[in-house]
């Protein structure tokens, strides 16, 4: 938890925004997964979001949907994510990284194994699509104690007094879900999430993060002005789909981020 | 203390509640209070019993299948006729509600999953009825397996999209009715076609079907001067048998019998049993039983029926489960094969092969509790549909 907010901190600092990516755990294969991640952080990605696989991940898209399909066949799961996460640790001590996925997997691996398993990985959060506030009080609980931040969702469809509720039971960031749709579509408003997201912000003191949907530098340019955090998944999966070698994926990692990282102004 | 559940939240007991993406809360939440009214408004009560007499053709009669009784030589087997309703099952109870509803809340595009087809026919011809556009969702294998339906849903004039994505069944079209709904929020409503799925719709659905329950015990009352001493019913995502039990209930001398599918034995994994050789977990928006492998994916599943062959069920049967207030129990294939033609040939009345289900385990109740006692089973569906699989199961060229 603390490592996301030195990282907030310091993109504030620098005056710009942090950049998140997303990758699915074994994916685009097991051994590719560790690269994937450490050319992520060498192309400028900030915060890295580890996507556990799930076999009916029903807020993704094609694009997220496939490449969870295979991690699962690659044999994936979530003691895999979480070894992934503590591989990713010792060599990378100060990036953040938040645990992406669905409650079934957690459940069935067990709530107080994955806290102490992951707060062993050096896991800084963790989004569950498929846990509103309404439900999961007591996980969340868990949480915060075990210094794991749970990471809230606003839609564009949320309200003002449930925004309210929702970013007072987050911690960490506030993700804001940038399309009325799923991962990787291609509906993006840019003018109506800035304000949108402007909006949030007076209401939390919490960074606010946007995602869903954002595949270009130029998008996430303009949303960095106001956010501050640009989350892009959908498009690095997309790019590192088929890699076969390290050299590839570390290509198309680099190829796909690095203009993103530009963007936002990130000093190399 | 009288059945009240769920309670505001949408939970029976641990079970149900409203695991979905934050963007479907909201529209959710618009469901709930629309629904809430609805159910509490007089108008719109008398809208839907007239479109349950005119349209569906009810009250569906109670049959006393005295032929299949006389073979078995126990219990009266009674049947509740929800297969001579319009469309063939008891589907369109709940998609005429839901139409209703959906036509309160001004929403002009209707969407729906479906598995062996009976619910995406059901949405269509609602929709038809509305002049609503109307989208079905359906796995990739079910359209193979259900051409006929497919075709009836086109006839209809409803879009039929193949769902290619994970096991190409009806989990995977639920998921993409689903991502058609978190798209297209402002001008869609999902017709859910069972008691599964975040709340309200669990309640609602149930609400829609309880209507079987109601009937037959007035007709059993009329008929016999009591209440049957058990009641069965096929369950798949658990709409029929939901809808027989509730209103059941609070009447502890009624014993209830869910019946899933055994698929190729409950020994294997190919069946379709949560309830009986599942566990607790999350799928669709509540938490229920469900067919999960150790690492809490999704399984898939297998039985004959396609309408049951579902990974999780509606999370009201898992709080009866646990309660005790209902049992669940498994039939196979072959079981459900040979009730199929036992009560075509004894009764001549071809029932649905998820139907069968709960014949074929009427058959061996019928038998433990002896003569003098009265078993209703709910024959949920005719087996038109189905023809086709029993033919090529049998390797007969039709
Ligand atoms: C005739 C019939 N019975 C039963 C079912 C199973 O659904 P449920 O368990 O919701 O009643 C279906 C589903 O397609 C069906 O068509």
């Amino acid at each position: 938890m603390k490592r996301l907010q030195q990282t907030f901190d310091r993109c504030r600092q620098q005056k710009r925004a942090a950049l998140v990516g997303y990758m699915c755990a074994g994916h685009p294969s097991q051994q590719l997964t560790l690269p994937v991640l450490d050319e992520m952080v060498a192309s400028g990605v900030d915060i890295i979001e580890i996507g556990v696989p799930f076999s009916d991940p029903m807020a993704d898209g094609p694009v997220i949907q496939r490449a969870s399909e295979q991690a699962i066949d690659n044999g994936m799961n979530m003691q895999g994510v979480l070894a992934v996460a503590k591989q990713f640790r010792a060599v990378h001590p100060d990036v953040p990284v938040v645990l992406m996925g669905y409650l079934n997997p957690l459940l069935r691996f067990g709530t107080q194994r994955f806290i102490e398993t992951a707060t062993a990985s050096g896991v800084d959060g963790v989004l569950l699509v498929d846990l509103p506030v309404e439900e999961g009080r007591e996980l969340r609980l868990s949480l915060q104690q075990a210094q794991i931040a749970p990471i809230m969702l606003v839609a564009p469809t949320t309200g003002v007094t449930r925004v309210a509720q929702v970013v007072d039971s987050a911690a960490g960031f506030v993700y804001f879900i940038s399309v009325k749709g799923i991962t990787g579509s291609g509906r993006l408003d840019v003018d109506d999430v800035q304000s949108r997201v402007e909006q949030l912000k007076d209401t939390t003191g919490l960074p606010v993060a946007v995602g869903f949907g954002v595949s270009t530098p130029e998008q996430a340019g303009a949303l960095a002005q106001v956010a501050d955090g640009v989350v892009v998944g959908s498009a690095l999966v997309a790019a590192i789909d088929g890699a076969g070698t390290e050299v590839d994926a570390r290509a198309a990692v680099r190829a796909t981020m690095k203009p993103l990282a530009d963007a936002l102004g990130k000093v190399h | 203390m009288p059945y009240t559940l769920p309670d505001a939240e949408g939970h029976f007991g641990e079970f149900g509640g409203i695991y979905v993406a934050e963007t479907l809360i909201p529209a959710l939440r618009e469901l709930q209070e629309c629904y809430l009214q609805c159910r509490n408004d007089q108008n719109f009560q008398a809208e839907l019993d007239a479109d349950y007499q005119d349209y569906i053709g009810r009250p569906s009669p109670i049959y006393l299948a005295q032929r299949l009784t006389a073979q078995v030589g126990g219990a009266n087997i009674w049947l509740k006729r929800e297969d001579l309703n319009h469309t063939g099952a008891h589907k369109i109870n709940n998609t005429v509600g839901q139409a209703l509803v959906a036509k309160r809340m001004g929403k002009t595009r209707l969407i729906a999953e479906t598995g062996a087809g009976q619910h995406g026919v059901a949405s269509a011809t609602v929709a038809a009825r509305l002049g609503l556009e109307c989208v079905v969702y359906m796995g990739e294998t079910d359209i193979q397996r259900q051409a006929i339906n497919v075709f009836r849903m086109r006839l209809l004039g409803a879009k039929v999209v193949p769902v290619t994505s994970g096991s190409k069944t009806l989990k995977d079209a639920l998921n993409e009715a689903l991502r058609d709904w978190v798209t297209n929020v402002d001008n869609t409503f999902y017709i859910i076609g069972t008691v599964a799925g975040p709340h309200p719709y669990p309640m609602m659905v149930r609400d829609f079907n309880a209507v079987i329950g109601r009937e037959a015990r007035q007709q059993m009352l009329e008929r016999c001067g009591k209440l049957p001493d058990a009641v069965v019913a096929c369950v798949g995502g658990g709409s029929n048998a939901i809808g027989l039990f509730h209103p059941f209930i609070d009447d502890d001398e009624v014993a209830m019998y869910g019946v899933e599918a055994a698929g190729h034995g409950l020994n294997t994994d190919e069946h379709a049993a949560s309830l009986v050789a599942g566990r607790p977990g999350v799928l669709h928006g509540n938490r229920t039983y469900i067919l999960d492998d150790e690492a809490g994916q999704i399984r898939e599943t297998h039985s004959i029926s396609a309408g049951l062959d579902y990974p999780g069920v509606g999370p009201e049967h898992a709080w009866l489960k646990d309660s005790g207030r209902a049992n669940y129990v498994g039939i196979d294939d072959d079981e459900a094969l040979a009730a199929f033609h036992q009560l075509t040939r004894a009764e001549g009345i071809m029932p649905a092969l998820e139907s069968s289900h709960a014949v074929a385990y009427a058959l061996k109740l019928a038998k433990q509790l002896g003569p003098d006692k009265d078993i209703l089973v709910n024959l949920s569906g005719r087996g038109d549909k189905d023809v086709h699989t029993v033919a090529e199961i049998e390797g007969i060229e039709v």
